[in-house]
C-alpha cells in the first residue's frame, strides 16, 4: 500500500482551529472584569414629555469592541444611542432619571457642558450630511478648526490620518478642494466618519449608518468598522440583523423601550436566552 | 472585495483537509496493523480516532457560527453544507478504521491468519477512493469526483466474494469460525469507507456544480 | 371612448392653451408698452453730462442728475447699514432661537409692519431725526432734513422684508447640518455663524437685493427726511437729492427740458432696479 499524499497540494499538519467549545470563537460573551467599561448605563428613563421612551435601562458596554443595538422600529434604540452623547436632549420636552457614567465619569452631573461630552463622544448619522459649502477638506477639519485649531501642519497630519481610517484617503487625496457633496454617497458617508474621527472621540456612535447605502458601499463600511474597533468604542444602532451579527461583539436588543437581552452576538443570534429574542433574530416578530 | 471574514471559510477548509488526511492515515494504518499483527499500531489507530472526532465537533460548530454569522449563499453556503457532510462521512470511516484496527489486535493475539481473501485489494482500493475524493475537494476537480463513484463497485464485487469465500471457509473447518468472522467484517468496514469516500465525492460535485447526483442513476454505485 | 369624443378633448385642450397664452401676453404687454415707452421718451436725454452734473438753473438746458443718482445710491447704503443687520440677527433668532409663542408674535408684528404705507415711515423718522432732541441734556441731534433721516426711512421698511427673507432662506437649511455640528461639540453660536449663515449665503444676499429694490424707487419717505437737493451733498447730515425725488420735482415742473430729464431719470432708475432683479436671479441660478 502506498501512502502518498494528495497530489500536488500541502497538507497542514496541525489543527487551525479554536477550542472545540462551541462558544470559543470571538463573540463570545468575555468574563465581567477586568475588561474596561466604557459606558456605564444604571435606571436609565428617558421622558419626551408624557411618552415613556427608555424603561429602567442597566447596561455596560464594553470598551474598545463593536455593542450593536437591534430592536423593531420605536423600540427606543435611537433615543439609547443619542442619549450617550446627550443629543436627545435637543428634542424638545425630554427628561431623564438614572445615570450614565462615561468611563466612571457622570454625563449628566449638572455644570457638565455637553458640548464637551460631544467632543469625546462623536457621531455618524443614517444619512450623510457633509457641509455643502465646505471641500472635502473642510469637511473633514471643521470639528477642529471651529473648536479653535489653528496649526496648519498638525491639521494637516489629522486629515491625512482620519481619511486614511476611514478608508478614503486614496480616492480624494487628489481632490481635496472638491465639495464635500462631490462624492457618492457611500463616499460621503464615510467621509462622515473621516470627520467625526478628526475629533479623536474616544467613542464612536452610529446611527443606522449604512441603511442608505449600496451592498458595496455598506461593505466598506463594515470593514472600516472592523478596523477602527482596535482603537475605538464603536455603538451601532442597525435594524438589519445580519449586520449586527456580521459587525458586533455584542448585541443589545430591544423593545418597547425596555432591554429584553444583552450579551455576545454569538449567543443572541445562536442560543438566545429570551424567547422574544429568539422570535426577533429569526423573523417571527410583528 | 474580501471581507475580513471570509478567512474563516479558509480556515474551514484547511480543517477538512486536515480532517481528511488524518482519517486516511487512520485507515491506512488500521490495514497495516492487520496485515502485519501489529499491535501497537493498532493503538495508536484508536488514539488517532480521538484527534478525527474533536475535528468534527470543531467544523460542525463553525459552521453553524458561520451560517448565523455571515448568513452565507451560493458556493459559501454549499462549501458549509459539504463540510458538515463531509465531516460526518469521515468520521465514520474513522470509526470504521478504529473497528478494523481493534479486530486486528484481536486477530494478532489469537494466532497467525493465513489468507486474508482480497482485503489487501480492498483496502487499496478504498484508500484510493478516499484520496481521490479528498484530492478532488482540495484541487475542485469535478471530473474526477465524478467517476469515484462507479468505481465503488469494485470493492461491492470483493466484499461480496469475501464473504462466499470466507462462509466457505467457516463450514469447511469450524475452528477458523471466529478469526473468519473478524475478517467479515473487516471486509465490510473497508466496504463502508469506500462508500463514504463516494459520499464525499458527490458532495463535491455538489460543491463544485451545485448539482445533487446522489442516488441517481448515472451514478449509481451498484446494486446490493 | 368614441373618437367623437376624442376630438372634443382635443378641441378642449387647444382653446385653453390658446387662452393661456393671450392672457400671459395681455399681462407682458403693458409692461413691454411701459418699457418701450421709457426707452423713447428718455433714451435721448441720457448721457455723460446726465450722470456727472449738476442739474442746470431753472428754465436752461444741459445739466444732469448727478447728485440724485449719487445721492440714491448714499440712501441706499445706509438704508443697508441701518436695515440689514436688525434684519438679519432678527431673521436668525427667529429661525434658530425663540420659542413657538414669540416667534409667531415676531412674525405677526413683521408682516403687520410690511405692510406698514412707506409715508408713515417717513413720519416716524422725521420725529426721530428730523426733529430737534436733546438726550441725557448734552448729545444733540436731529435738527433739519439730513442722509441720515432718509436713509432711517428707508432702513425701517427694509427691516421686516428682510427679517421674514431671512427666516425663510435659514428654516430651509437642512436640520441634519446643525445636528452634525452639534455632534462634533461645535458651541451652538458657531454653528449658527459658521454653517447655517453660510450655507443659506445666497438666500440671505438675494433677500437684501429685493429689499434694496423695493426701496429704489420710494419717493414718499423721502419728501420730508432726504428732502432733496440741487447741490451736491457735502455731508449725511445735510439734505440729499434722490432719483425719485427729482424725478417728481422735474416731472411737476413747466419745463420741457426738465421734462425730458425726468424720463431720462426714470429710465436709470429702472435701470438700477433691472441690475438688482438680475442679480437676484443670477445667484437663485441652479448649478449643475
Amino acid at each position: 500500500m502506498s501512502a502518498s499524499e494528495p497530489s500536488g497540494v500541502e497538507t497542514p499538519h496541525s489543527i487551525v482551529t479554536k477550542k472545540p467549545e462551541v462558544a470559543a470563537s470571538s463573540g463570545a460573551v468575555p468574563a465581567a472584569g477586568p475588561e474596561e467599561i466604557a459606558f456605564d448605563i444604571r435606571g436609565l428613563n428617558i421622558y419626551y414629555g408624557a411618552h415613556h421612551a427608555i424603561k429602567d435601562v442597566t447596561l455596560q458596554i464594553p470598551a474598545r469592541s463593536v455593542t450593536a443595538i437591534i430592536g423593531p422600529s420605536g423600540c427606543g434604540k435611537s433615543t439609547m444611542l443619542r442619549s450617550l452623547n446627550r443629543m436627545h436632549e435637543l428634542t424638545p420636552g425630554a427628561r431623564h432619571t438614572g445615570t450614565i457614567l462615561m468611563k466612571n465619569q457622570d454625563l449628566y452631573a449638572p455644570g457638565v457642558d455637553p458640548t464637551l461630552v460631544r467632543r469625546r463622544v462623536g457621531m455618524v448619522f443614517q444619512k450623510s450630511n457633509p457641509f455643502p459649502t465646505l471641500t472635502i477638506a473642510e469637511n473633514v477639519l471643521v470639528g477642529l478648526r471651529l473648536n479653535g485649531v489653528r496649526d496648519k501642519i498638525f491639521l494637516g497630519r489629522r486629515l491625512e490620518e482620519s481619511l486614511r481610517m476611514a478608508a478614503l484617503w486614496e480616492e480624494v487625496k487628489e481632490h481635496l478642494h472638491r465639495p464635500g457633496t462631490s462624492l457618492s454617497g457611500g463616499q460621503q458617508q464615510r467621509l462622515c466618519i473621516a470627520r467625526a474621527i478628526a475629533n479623536r472621540p474616544e467613542i464612536l456612535l452610529m446611527d443606522e449608518p449604512c441603511s442608505a447605502l449600496d451592498p458595496i458601499a455598506t461593505g466598506k463600511v463594515e470593514e472600516l468598522i472592523h478596523e477602527l474597533r482596535r482603537e475605538y468604542t464603536i455603538v451601532i444602532v442597525t435594524h438589519n440583523m445580519q449586520q449586527a451579527a456580521r459587525v458586533s461583539d455584542r448585541t443589545a436588543f430591544m423593545y418597547m423601550g425596555k432591554l429584553v437581552e444583552f450579551g455576545g452576538t454569538e449567543q443572541i443570534f445562536m442560543n438566545p436566552k429570551d424567547p422574544q429574542t429568539e422570535a426577533y433574530v429569526s423573523g417571527r416578530f410583528g | 472585495m474580501k471581507r475580513y471574514f471570509h478567512h474563516e471559510l479558509e480556515d474551514l477548509r484547511k480543517n477538512i483537509i486536515l480532517m481528511g488526511e488524518r482519517t486516511i492515515d487512520s485507515v491506512r494504518l488500521a490495514v497495516q496493523a492487520l496485515l502485519a499483527e501489529d499491535i501497537p499500531t493498532a493503538g495508536q489507530v484508536i488514539a488517532l480516532d480521538d484527534e478525527i472526532d474533536r475535528l468534527e465537533v470543531i467544523i460542525d460548530a463553525e459552521c453553524v457560527r458561520y451560517i448565523t454569522l455571515r448568513g452565507p449563499v451560493a458556493s459559501d453556503v454549499r462549501l458549509i453544507t459539504v463540510a458538515m457532510k463531509a465531516s460526518h462521512e469521515l468520521e465514520r470511516s474513522g470509526d470504521e478504521a478504529t473497528s478494523i484496527a481493534k479486530r486486528a489486535r484481536k486477530l494478532a493475539e489469537g494466532g497467525k491468519v493465513d489468507d486474508y481473501c482480497h482485503i489487501p485489494r480492498m483496502a487499496d482500493l478504498a484508500l484510493e477512493l478516499l484520496r481521490d475524493a479528498m484530492d478532488a475537494f482540495i484541487t475542485e476537480d469535478v471530473e474526477k469526483a465524478l467517476l469515484i463513484p462507479r468505481r465503488d463497485k469494485e470493492i461491492d464485487d470483493l466484499n461480496r466474494d469475501n464473504y462466499v469465500r470466507l462462509t466457505d471457509r467457516i463450514s469447511g473447518n469450524s475452528n477458523l469460525t471466529r478469526p473468519s468472522i473478524e475478517l467479515i467484517f473487516i471486509s465490510k468496514s473497508l466496504e463502508r469507507v469506500a462508500d463514504h469516500a463516494a459520499s464525499i465525492a458527490e458532495e463535491v460535485v455538489y460543491l463544485l456544480r451545485g448539482e445533487d447526483v446522489r442516488h441517481s442513476p448515472e451514478f449509481k454505485r451498484s446494486a446490493m | 371612448m368614441s373618437l367623437a369624443y376624442d376630438r372634443y378633448r382635443k378641441i378642449k385642450s387647444t382653446f385653453m392653451s390658446a387662452l393661456s397664452v393671450l392672457c400671459a401676453f395681455v399681462v407682458v404687454l403693458p409692461l413691454g408698452l411701459v418699457l418701450y415707452y421709457l426707452l423713447y421718451k428718455g433714451i435721448g436725454s441720457v448721457n455723460w453730462a446726465f450722470f456727472t452734473q449738476l442739474p442746470a438753473p431753472e428754465g436752461e438746458s444741459g445739466g444732469g442728475m448727478g447728485n440724485a443718482i449719487l445721492g440714491s445710491l448714499e440712501l441706499m447704503g445706509l438704508a443697508l447699514l441701518f436695515g440689514m443687520p436688525i434684519g438679519l440677527l432678527g431673521g436668525v433668532y427667529l429661525s434658530e432661537y425663540g420659542s413657538e409663542r414669540i416667534n409667531f408674535w415676531i412674525r405677526f408684528g413683521a408682516d403687520v409692519l410690511n405692510g406698514v404705507p412707506s409715508i408713515v415711515w417717513g413720519m416716524v423718522a422725521y420725529e426721530l431725526a428730523v426733529m430737534p432732541h436733546t438726550l441725557l441734556g448734552f448729545i444733540h441731534i436731529g435738527g433739519g432734513f439730513s442722509a441720515y433721516a432718509g436713509g432711517l426711512a428707508l432702513g425701517f421698511i427694509m427691516i421686516p422684508l428682510v427679517l421674514r427673507t431671512t427666516e425663510e432662506v435659514l428654516v430651509l437649511v437642512p436640520a441634519a447640518f446643525r445636528e452634525a455640528g452639534l455632534a462634533l461639540g461645535i458651541p451652538r453660536w458657531k454653528i449658527t455663524v459658521f454653517i447655517v449663515l453660510r450655507t443659506a449665503i445666497k438666500g440671505l444676499v438675494t433677500g437684501v437685493l429685493l429689499a434694496l429694490g423695493r426701496i429704489a424707487g420710494e419717493t414718499a419717505p423721502l419728501m420730508f427726511t432726504a428732502f432733496g437737493n440741487l447741490q451736491w451733498s457735502h455731508g449725511l447730515n445735510q439734505p440729499i437729492a434722490a432719483l425719485p425725488l427729482q424725478i417728481f420735482s422735474y416731472a411737476i415742473s413747466p419745463y420741457d427740458e426738465w421734462h425730458r430729464q425726468a424720463w431720462a431719470g426714470a429710465l436709470v432708475l429702472i435701470f438700477i432696479v433691472f441690475c438688482l432683479s438680475l442679480s437676484v436671479r443670477f445667484l437663485s441660478r441652479e448649478r449643475k
